[in-house]
C-alpha cells in the first residue's frame, strides 16, 4: 500500500467549519430557510408496556394552528423494516415508556407543543420490568453482540482457574448512559411531489439513512436525499435511523408542506438509543510473576422487547492480553426499555472499565506495579485469533505515559497520600479500540480554472472530518489546501459508511485517496491539461477492502489519573488526567487533540457522573434532563493532557490512520477508579463513583 | 406551553390587584425557574405579572452592620457586593456555589427564595406528585429519591428546597419582608417563612395570593463570627447540593462555642436550621466527639429513605468537620 506524502497532513490546520460554527453562520438541520414550514411535536407513551386503546385528539385539533394529529391508524403507512424503532405509529403496541404514540403538526412550534399536551391517550396497561436481574432465567445469548460473535472460548479456562496460584474474581457494573450530544435530534422534511423527499437531518450516516428512508416509504433508491451539513455531536445516537426523521417525513406527507421536528433534551432520553447497562464478571488467573494463564469475561446487558442491541462489553478481552485460556460471553434480557444503541466506544468503554479494574486488583494482589503487569502481558499476536498485530504501540504508550505522569517511585500502598483534608491517589489503565473500515465511494473533479473538488458522503459530527479529508485530498493532489473544495454530508455524493466505529477517516479517506489518484491518472492521460468540460472520476473501495491482509488491527493508549477524595465528605476530584495514544498517523494535531481530550472527558464523565436511573415503577429514565443526568462540567476537568506516539503502519489503509474518535474514552473510568482505590484503599466496582459508593471507604468499612 | 399574557404593572398595588383579579396569574422575576416549569407544563399560568419594574434591586448596608437586600437584587450582584463579602461571607459563598454565572445574573433574591423543588416527579407531569397535584400520591418515595429529603419530610412529600442562598440566610437569622396583598408590610423570620409539607405539600411558604416579597433583612453578624458555606455536590460545579452546610461560629476566649448557628441544605423541605445541634453545642468545647454527638442528635428525627440514607451520615460528618474547623481546634 502506498501512502500519501505529507504536506497538509500532519499540520495543525484550523477547522474548515470552525468560523461558520462560532459565528452562527452554519446552517443546522432545522435552520434552513423554507416557505411555510410546519412543526411536529411527538406525544410519548406514559406507560412502559401495553397498547394504545384510544387517542382523543379533539382538544388538540381545536387549537388554532393545529394542522393534523398523527396516531396509529391515522398516519402515513410505512413499509416493513428490521428495526421497529423506526416504525412509528404503525401499530398500537407500546414497548417502552417514551415511545412515539401520536404527534401534533401545527403552524408553529409553540402551538404544536401546547396542543400535544392536550392529546389524551388511553392505554391497555401490562406489567412491565425495566431492571436487570442477573439471575433471571430469561437471560439469552444474542446472535451478535454489536457485530461481534456473542461468545468465544479458547483453551481450558476452568482448569486454569482451578490450578492457578492467583485468581481474581470480581463483578463490575455500569449503568445505562445517554449519548447527550449538544444538539438533540433535529430534522426538516421537504417533499417534492409524492416521490421525492429531502431530509435535512442531524445524521451520522446520510448515505445509509437515504436508503433506509427510501425503503420505509416504498420509494426507489435515489428518491430520498439527506443533507447533514452541520451536526452538533452524535456519539452514536445519530448512526441509525430512529423515530425523528421518520416522523418529520410522515408529518410533511400528511400536511403537504415542509415539517420540522426538534426533540427536547427530555425526549432524547427515550427517543435516542442509550448505552445498555452491564453486569460483568471478570476472572483472571495468573502465575506468581503476573503472567495471565486465564481470562474469563462474562457480560450481561439488557435490550428492548422488539429488537436486540446487546452491549458487547466482554469482546475487548479477546484481543488485549496474552493468555492461553480465554473465554468471553454475552447474555441479555429483554426488558420494557427503548432499544439501546451505540454510544462512543460501544462495548469497549464499559468492558475496559471491568477488565482494567480487574487488572489493577490483580496487580495489587500480586504486589506488582500496575504498569509492569500490563507490560508483562503484552503479546505479538491476537490471543483469540493468533493473527499478528499490524502494529501495537501499547507498551510504548505505557512507558511514555508513566514518564510524563511521573509514575516512577509511586508508593503503591493504598491511602499513602494525603494533603490536608484530601486523600490523594494515582491510578492507570489501558485504552484500546479496534480499527474498523468500510467501503466508500468518492468523486474527484478537476475544473479548467485549476481547482479541484472532492465529494464524499462523509459527515463531520464535530470530529474535524471535513478538515482532515481536505488535507488528505490536497496532499494526494500535491496542491495547496485552498485549491481543494471538499464536499461532504449530502447523500447524493454516493454510498459511504456512517461516522461511527472510528472508521470515518480511514474509510472515506481511502476513497478520497483512490478518487484523487484516479483523477491524476486521467489528468495525465490529458497531458496534464484539464479539458474544457472538466474531469470527473468516481471510485468505490469495496474491492480494495476485500483484499485487506489478515492482521489484527487496534489502536492503543494508556491513561494516568490523579484523584483527590475529601476525607470527611467523600467529594471526588480529578486534578490530573494524562493520556498517551498510538493510533497510526495523526493527520491534524489540532483536531486530533480535541478528539482525544474530548474522549478523556467523556470517560471521566462516565467514571464520576453518568447514570441513567431506570424507574422501576414508571419504567422510564427518571432523571431525564441535565439537572438529573450529570455530565462533566468544566470545573470537573483540571490538568488534562493528550499525547500520541509516532506510529507508522503500512497494513491499514492508504491514509495510514487507525481512527481516534473512540479510543480515548476507553480505559479512563478504570484509571480513575484505580486511583480512587489507591487514594482510599477501597474498590468501587460500580459506576458512577458517587458519594454513597465512596464514603463507606472513608471509614474503613467495606464498600457495597 | 399554554398561551399566556404578560403584564408589567408600575407599582406593587397594581401588581397585587392583577394577581388578585386573575386566579391564574403568577409573579415573574428573573424567570429562571418559572419559565422552565412552564415549558415542562408543571405551571400553566394564564398571566405573568412582571415585578421587575418596581422591585428594589438595592443593597442597603446599615450603620449597625445589618443589611436590607431588595427582592430584585440579582444573585450575581449580591454575591459580588463588597459589604456582603466582608460581613456575611457565608452568603456570598452560598450564592457563588449555586447555578452558573449566567443564571446568577438573571436570578433574583425573591425568586431564589421561592424557587420550587427539583424533585424529578414534581417536574414530570406524566407522573403523580402531591405537591403539583394534591392527592395524586408521591412517586418519589418508591422511586428515585436519592437526592431528596431525610428530615422534616412527610409521608406525602419528601422534596427538598434547592436553594443555596436560603441556607446561608437561615444561618444568618434573616427576616423576609413581605407586602401583603392588602398593602400591609410585614417582616417574617426565614425560619417561619417555609411551611412543613405535612398533609399539604402544595403549600410551601406563607406567601399568599397577591403577596409580594419585597426584600430580605439581615441583622448584624455576631461580633467575631467565623462563617463558611460548604456545598457537597456530585460534580465540581453547576449541581444542586447533595448536602450543604452554612455555619456561623463565635468562639469564646476560653475556647468554648459562644454562639453557633448551623443551617443545612439538600436534606429538608426548607433550609434546615439545626437547632438541636446548636443547643447541644452552645457553651461546649468543639471536641470531635461533642460535635459528632450534637450532629447525631439533630438527625435523631431523620426519616431517610433507602437511597438517601447516606445523606444523614454525610450531614453529620459535614457538620462535625465544619464546626471543628470554624471552632478553631485542631482535628
Ligand atoms: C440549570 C439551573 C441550575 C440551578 N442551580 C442552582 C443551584 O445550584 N443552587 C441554587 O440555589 N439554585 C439553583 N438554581 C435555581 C436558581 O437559583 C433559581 O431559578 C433562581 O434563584 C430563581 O430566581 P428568579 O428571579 O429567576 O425567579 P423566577 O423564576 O422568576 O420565580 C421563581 C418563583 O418565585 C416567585 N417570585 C419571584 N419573585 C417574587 C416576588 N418578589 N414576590 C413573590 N413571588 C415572587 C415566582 O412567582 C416563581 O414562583 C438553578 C437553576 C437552573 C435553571
Amino acid at each position: 500500500m502506498t501512502m500519501t506524502t505529507s504536506r497538509a497532513t500532519g499540520a495543525s490546520v484550523q477547522r474548515a467549519d470552525g468560523y461558520a460554527k462560532v459565528t452562527g453562520a452554519a446552517t443546522y438541520s432545522t435552520e434552513w430557510p423554507l416557505q411555510n414550514p410546519a412543526y411536529a411535536w411527538p406525544v410519548l407513551s406514559t406507560v412502559a408496556r401495553g397498547a394504545v386503546r384510544a387517542v382523543d385528539d379533539s382538544a388538540a385539533l381545536a387549537v388554532p394552528g393545529v394542522l393534523a394529529v398523527l396516531r396509529p391508524g391515522a398516519a402515513p403507512e410505512l413499509q416493513p423494516a428490521d428495526d421497529p424503532e423506526m416504525l412509528i405509529l404503525q401499530h398500537s403496541r407500546v414497548d417502552y415508556r417514551g415511545q412515539v404514540v401520536a404527534a401534533v403538526v401545527a403552524t408553529s412550534l409553540e402551538v404544536a407543543r401546547y396542543a400535544s399536551s392536550l392529546v389524551r391517550v388511553d392505554y391497555t396497561v401490562e406489567p412491565h420490568e425495566v431492571l436487570i436481574d442477573p439471575d433471571s432465567d430469561e437471560l439469552f445469548t444474542p446472535t451478535t453482540a454489536v457485530g461481534n460473535p456473542p461468545a468465544s472460548d479458547k483453551g481450558d479456562v476452568d482448569a486454569a482457574l482451578l490450578a492457578a496460584p492467583h485468581v481474581l474474581d470480581a463483578t463490575y457494573t455500569t449503568p445505562p448512559q445517554h449519548t447527550s450530544s449538544m444538539e438533540p435530534y433535529a430534522c426538516t422534511a421537504v417533499w417534492d411531489g409524492e416521490r421525492e423527499l429531502t431530509l435535512y437531518n442531524s445524521d451520522q450516516g446520510p448515505a445509509i439513512t437515504a436508503g433506509t428512508i427510501s425503503a420505509l416509504f416504498g420509494l426507489p433508491a435515489g428518491a430520498v436525499r439527506i443533507v447533514a451539513d452541520y451536526i452538533g455531536g452524535g456519539f452514536g445516537a445519530k448512526a441509525f435511523v430512529r423515530s425523528v426523521p421518520v416522523l418529520a417525513a410522515m408529518a410533511a406527507k400528511a400536511v403537504d408542506r415542509p415539517v420540522k421536528v426538534m426533540a427536547t433534551r427530555q425526549q432524547m432520553f427515550s427517543l435516542a438509543g442509550h448505552r445498555g447497562p452491564t453486569v460483568q464478571r471478570v476472572r483472571l488467573a495468573a502465575d506468581p510473576s503476573g503472567r495471565l494463564v486465564a481470562i474469563d469475561h462474562q457480560a450481561i446487558s439488557h435490550t428492548s422487547r422488539h429488537a436486540d442491541f446487546v452491549e458487547a462489553a466482554a469482546a475487548v478481552s479477546r484481543s488485549l492480553y496474552a493468555t492461553p485460556n480465554l473465554r468471553t460471553g454475552h447474555r441479555a434480557v429483554r426488558l420494557d426499555v427503548p432499544t439501546p444503541g451505540p454510544m462512543r466506544a460501544p462495548g469497549i468503554a464499559p468492558g475496559l472499565f471491568a477488565l482494567e479494574s480487574a487488572m489493577d486488583e490483580l496487580a495489587h494482589q500480586l504486589g506488582i506495579d500496575p504498569v509492569e503487569l500490563r507490560v508483562r502481558n503484552d503479546t505479538d499476536v491476537d490471543p483469540s485469533t493468533g493473527r499478528p498485530f499490524s502494529s501495537r504501540g501499547l507498551v510504548e504508550c505505557l512507558r511514555e505515559g508513566a514518564e510524563r505522569f511521573g509514575w516512577a517511585g509511586r508508593d503503591p500502598a493504598p491511602r499513602s497520600g494525603r494533603q490536608g483534608d484530601w486523600l490523594v491517589g494515582t491510578g492507570m489503565a489501558v485504552s484500546t479500540f479496534p480499527v474498523h473500515m468500510a467501503p466508500s465511494t468518492a468523486t474527484a473533479l478537476a475544473t479548467v480554472d485549476g481547482g479541484f473538488e472532492v465529494r464524499v458522503t462523509a459527515v463531520d459530527i464535530g470530529t474535524g472530518a471535513r478538515t482532515v479529508l481536505a488535507q488528505v485530498a490536497a496532499d494526494e493532489l500535491g496542491v495547496e489546501l485552498d485549491q481543494v473544495t471538499l464536499r461532504v454530508a449530502h447523500s447524493d455524493y454516493g454510498m459511504a459508511p456512517f461516522a461511527g466505529g472510528s472508521a470515518g477517516t480511514a474509510s472515506w479517506g481511502w476513497a478520497v485517496v483512490k478518487a484523487v489518484r484516479a483523477l491524476r491518472e486521467r489528468l495525465d492521460q490529458h497531458g496534464g491539461v484539464v479539458p474544457a468540460e472538466g474531469l470527473e472520476v468516481t471510485v468505490d473501495t469495496t474491492a480494495d477492502l476485500a483484499e485487506l491482509s489478515a492482521y489484527s488491527r487496534h489502536s492503543y493508549g494508556a491513561q494516568f489519573a490523579e484523584v483527590r477524595v475529601h476525607v470527611h465528605t467523600g467529594e471526588l476530584r480529578v486534578p490530573r488526567l494524562y493520556g498517551v495514544f498510538a493510533a497510526g498517523r495523526i493527520l491534524n494535531p489540532r483536531t486530533a487533540r480535541s478528539q482525544l481530550l474530548g474522549g478523556m472527558i467523556f470517560g471521566l464523565s462516565m467514571a464520576l457522573h453518568e447514570d441513567g436511573v431506570l424507574d422501576p415503577v414508571f419504567g422510564d429514565f427518571a432523571n431525564h434532563d441535565f439537572a438529573g443526568y450529570h455530565i462533566a462540567a468544566n470545573a470537573d476537568v483540571a490538568d488534562l493532557r493528550a499525547h500520541w506516539i509516532e506510529e507508522h503502519d503500512d497494513e491499514l489503509n492508504p491514509v495510514g490512520v487507525k481512527g481516534i474518535g473512540e479510543l480515548s474514552n476507553t480505559g479512563t473510568a478504570a484509571a480513575i477508579a484505580n486511583a480512587v482505590f489507591h487514594a482510599t484503599g477501597h474498590r468501587v466496582r460500580d459506576l458512577p463513583i458517587t458519594l454513597e459508593r465512596l464514603r463507606p471507604g472513608l471509614r474503613g468499612e467495606p464498600v457495597g | 406551553m399554554k398561551p399566556f399574557t404578560y403584564q408589567r404593572p408600575a407599582d406593587p398595588a397594581d401588581a397585587a390587584e392583577l394577581l388578585l383579579a386573575q386566579p391564574d396569574a403568577v409573579v415573574l422575576a428573573g424567570g429562571t425557574n418559572l419559565v422552565d416549569l412552564m415549558k415542562l407544563g408543571v405551571l400553566q399560568p394564564g398571566s405573568l405579572v412582571d415585578v421587575s419594574g418596581f422591585t428594589s434591586d438595592r443593597i442597603e448596608h446599615r450603620a449597625d452592620g445589618g443589611v436590607l437586600i431588595g427582592a430584585g437584587v440579582r444573585n450575581a450582584d449580591l454575591a459580588g457586593d463588597l459589604g456582603v463579602r466582608q460581613r456575611f461571607p457565608v452568603l456570598a459563598e452560598a450564592l457563588l456555589a449555586g447555578a452558573s454565572g449566567q443564571l446568577r445574573s438573571m436570578a433574583t433574591t425573591g425568586g431564589n427564595l421561592l424557587q420550587r423543588t427539583r424533585c424529578a416527579y414534581f417536574q414530570d407531569v406524566s407522573k403523580p406528585c402531591n405537591k403539583r397535584e394534591p392527592g395524586s400520591g408521591c412517586a418519589a418515595i418508591t422511586g428515585q429519591h436519592r437526592d431528596l429529603g431525610v428530615i422534616g419530610t412527610s409521608d406525602k412529600c419528601v422534596a427538598t428546597h434547592p436553594s443555596d442562598m436560603a441556607v446561608a440566610l437561615a444561618a444568618l437569622d434573616a427576616v423576609v419582608h413581605l407586602r401583603r396583598a392588602d398593602g400591609e408590610q410585614v417582616g417574617v423570620p426565614l425560619s417561619e417563612f417555609y411551611l412543613a409539607p405535612g398533609d399539604t405539600p402544595e403549600r410551601e411558604t406563607i406567601v399568599d395570593r397577591g403577596d409580594l416579597v419585597t426584600g430580605v433583612e439581615l441583622p448584624p453578624a455576631p461580633a467575631g463570627a467565623r462563617m463558611r458555606y460548604h456545598k457537597v455536590r456530585d460534580r465540581a460545579s453547576f449541581a444542586f447540593a447533595v448536602v450543604s452546610v452554612a455555619a456561623v461560629v463565635v468562639r469564646a476566649a476560653d475556647g468554648t462555642l459562644a454562639d453557633v448557628r448551623i443551617a443545612l441544605g439538600g436534606v429538608a423541605p426548607m433550609p434546615w436550621r439545626a437547632r438541636v445541634a446548636e443547643a447541644a453545642l452552645r457553651g461546649q468545647r468543639p471536641e470531635p466527639a461533642v460535635l459528632r454527638a450534637a450532629a447525631q442528635a439533630e438527625f435523631a428525627a431523620a426519616r431517610p429513605l433507602p437511597d438517601n440514607a447516606f445523606k444523614v451520615d454525610l450531614a453529620i460528618d459535614l457538620i462535625t468537620a465544619t464546626i471543628a474547623d470554624l471552632g478553631g481546634l485542631p482535628r
